[in-house]
């Protein structure tokens, strides 16, 4: 366990290899060091993972301070590594899915010239977020924090030389820029009212100091809150997102699918403590969450690309995970997390899979009939999708929905559970609408080439972790099993399994059924086909867009932004300086023509003056 | 016996303003030193009616000043006009415009 130090730590040396010695070193030496610097990370979070299992330490918590950073009176930021059940779970799904990822973008990546740079990134990206979620301090924490927007910028602009590329990494650089000034203000709020960013001892003193539902909690929650709605892509600050799907697809399996976009998740979860004084901020997460996953439903059930079908599920499932937040539900929502890591990582690399034998063709009306083409990535495909629409038993995305869903019924807003269950079933409808898509029908493009074991390994294993990790935590009807949130109450406090009318997990167990049963009417009625060829209606248009957040925003803050750079381009303050100085210039011009060298004139000039001055004094 | 003195005014003022026209007008800088000559002697002459009319003598030593002024003052001017006419081979004042602004 006194290895801890190293999770973090053999990614960034990882990174700082291939960042300086990547060219020269070739492809093969690339690949091994990225994925062997996260393997073995991986190997270390298993090890401990088993040892904490067997004798837990004392509350079990294990502190690792490693150096002081600042110490000043009265603040002082240790660098130190803070490991409980919930920075377990986050760090094994971390090293285990980045290792199964690293493992897959060695072939997925295999002609790209950029390979030893993309692995570089890939394990940066891993160690910001091993340091995020490791960290014992919100300073470090927000170190992570960042630096995982820095690989995120990166890696979605990896392919640089198009400029629509570069376009998306900046967009989605600069909206979670702007959450995370929240987030910093809010750091600094937490600071001076509490005196530490210790994130224990930040909670223990704001429910010492701080009264329930306060307006100092209400503030620093909302702060941190808004910080944790941009990095994971939720109403308002989601339009990054569907963008950022620019980025290569391991990078989107990893970074905006599994991990970086559920650091927002883990913030509150990890502060719940302080969420827990502010009643209306809680109110607002669950609102906001509802409000994503049903905005973003709605948009993947007009996307052609199926990476942004993938794009709008991911910001959908993420949403129910801050539904059960906004509920109070903290065990459901880190399990829909690690069962939603699971199987959208298995969607994005299966959807890269088809793509890279379609020549790196995304558009589902191209594809088609491909279940017997490539009946690899169809399975692997087809299990991610049952996972994601929640289908009942087979499937872990199950267990965590109902989880979530019978959570959000205990608490007594019924519009919050119908959104949830309106949501199951519109992510049935969509992704199963892609599944028909592109897997069955006519074949419309024949796929070339062949997958290596170093696709079909990653492929293989998360299939299997997304068919079977949800029974960890089961219903009542199913025998109710507690293993995970068993796990993680020593971080979240115990959860209560609410007792939930069989009519209730009814629903929830036939709202996917519904809406496979819907996609599949209007797969044989070749509707959806047809949206390939129809130009969609306003509506259609509305949803295409993610219901229009784009030109909202381009008409309220990018073009009057805009505008105002351009009116300042050329200084305007600057005109009181610069025309006083035309002034003399123009003046200097005129009277510059008198002075001809000509002595006669200067006389006469002379003369002139000396008579209109004596003319003056005399008659004035 | 004595003449009025608006007699010797109105003379100094003449002689002043054909002065000022030979400046106005001549070229050549031998002349136009001439005119500046004319001008201090009607100055001169200008100080001798003063000191007439007011009976005052501070007229009268006014125009010796006046003409160690004037003698100082050609003796100087005849001084450049030579440098010029080394320089230019010219004595027409209107080509000593080396000092304008060229543009």
């Amino acid at each position: 366990m006194t290895l801890l130090w190293l999770i973090p730590v053999l990614p960034l040396l990882g990174a700082t290899v291939l960042g300086l010695a990547g060219p020269t070193i070739g492809h093969r030496a690339s690949a091994v060091i990225g994925t062997a610097s996260v393997g073995i990370a991986a190997l270390i979070a298993i090890t401990i993972g088993v040892q904490w299992l067997q004798h837990p330490p004392p509350g079990e918590v294990f502190n690792q301070n490693l150096w002081t950073w600042v110490s000043l009176p009265g603040f002082s930021v240790n660098i130190s590594l803070y490991l409980d059940p919930l920075a377990m779970l986050m760090t094994l799904v971390i090293t285990i899915i980045g290792t199964l990822i690293h493992l897959f973008s060695t072939e997925y990546m295999q002609d790209d010239p950029g390979y030893s740079r993309f692995f570089a990134y890939l394990n940066l990206f891993v160690a910001a977020m091993l340091l995020l979620v490791l960290a014992g301090d919100l300073v470090i924490l927000f170190v992570g924090w960042e630096g995982v927007g820095v690989c995120s910028y990166l890696l979605v602009g990896f392919w640089f030389s198009d400029s629509e590329n570069g376009a998306a990494a900046q967009k989605s650089f600069i909206v979670t820029r702007i959450a995370d000034i929240a987030m910093l203000a809010g750091l600094l709020l937490l600071s001076t009212q509490l005196g530490s960013l210790n994130i224990q001892a930040m909670l223990a003193a704001a429910s010492a100091q701080w009264p329930q539902g306060g307006m100092l909690p209400e503030l620093a929650a909302a702060l941190l809150l808004i910080g944790g709605l941009g990095k994971s892509a939720q109403v308002p600050l989601q339009t990054w997102l569907p963008d950022a799907m620019a980025g290569p697809t391991p990078v989107s399996a990893l970074i905006h699918a599994a991990t970086m976009v559920t650091a927002g998740v883990y913030l509150v979860a990890r502060t719940h403590v302080l969420f827990l004084l502010a009643p209306e901020v809680m109110r607002a997460i669950a609102i906001g969450g509802a409000l994503t996953l049903l905005i973003a439903a709605l948009a993947g059930l007009m996307q052609s690309d199926i990476k942004r079908v993938l794009a709008y599920s991911t910001m959908s499932q993420i949403g129910y995970m801050f539904l059960a937040l906004g509920v109070g539900a903290w065990s459901a929502a880190m399990f829909h997390f690690l069962t939603h890591a699971v199987f959208k990582a298995l969607l994005f690399l299966s959807a890269g899979a088809i793509s890279m034998r379609l020549h790196h063709e995304q558009n589902i009306f191209t594809m088609g009939g491909l279940r017997t083409r490539l009946p690899a990535a169809f399975w692997a495909f087809l299990i991610g999708a049952a996972s994601l629409a929640a289908l009942p038993l087979v499937s872990a995305g199950f267990f965590s929905k109902e989880m979530i869903l019978g959570e959000v019924w205990a608490y007594p807003n019924a519009a919050l559970w119908a959104a949830g269950i309106t949501g199951a079933l519109l992510t049935a409808i969509y992704i199963f609408r892609a599944v028909f898509i592109v897997f069955f029908g006519p074949v419309t493009t024949e796929p070339s080439g062949a997958y290596g074991i170093r696709i079909l390994l990653p492929l293989a294993l998360l299939a299997l972790a997304a068919l079977t990790i949800g029974w960890l935590e089961t219903p009542a009807f199913l025998g109710g099993r507690k293993i995970f949130s068993g796990f993680l109450t020593a971080s979240t406090g115990a959860a209560g399994h609410h007792p939930v009318p069989v009519l209730i997990t009814l629903a929830g167990c036939l709202a996917p059924l519904a809406g496979i049963a819907i996609a599949f009417a209007l797969h044989r009625s070749g509707f959806w086909q047809a949206q390939a060829t129809r130009s969609p209606n306003p509506l259609g248009r509305l949803l295409r867009s993610g219901c229009g957040f784009d030109a909202v925003y381009d008409v309220l803050l990018v073009r009057p932004y805009l505008s105002l750079v351009a009116a300042l381009r050329h200084d305007p303050v600057d005109l009181i300086s610069t025309g006083l100085a035309g002034a003399a210039i123009a003046a200097h011009r005129r009277l510059r023509a008198t002075q001809t060298g000509r002595l006669r004139r200067y006389i006469a000039w002379i003369t002139a003056g000396s008579v209109a001055t004596i003319a003056m004094l005399l008659f004035a | 016996m004595s003449v009025p003195w608006p007699v010797p005014a109105a003379l100094a003022l003449a002689l002043f303003l054909l002065g000022v026209l030979g400046l106005l007008t001549r070229k050549n800088l031998v002349f136009v030193l001439m005119s500046i000559e004319i001008m201090l002697n009607a100055a001169g002459l200008l100080f001798i009616t003063a000191g007439m009319r007011w009976g005052n003598p501070d007229g009268q030593i006014m125009l010796i000043f006046v003409f160690n002024l004037a003698g100082a003052e050609l003796a100087l001017g005849l001084v450049l006009l030579l440098r010029l006419r080394n320089r230019l081979t010219t004595l027409d004042g209107d080509a000593a415009n080396l000092l304008r602004d060229s543009a």
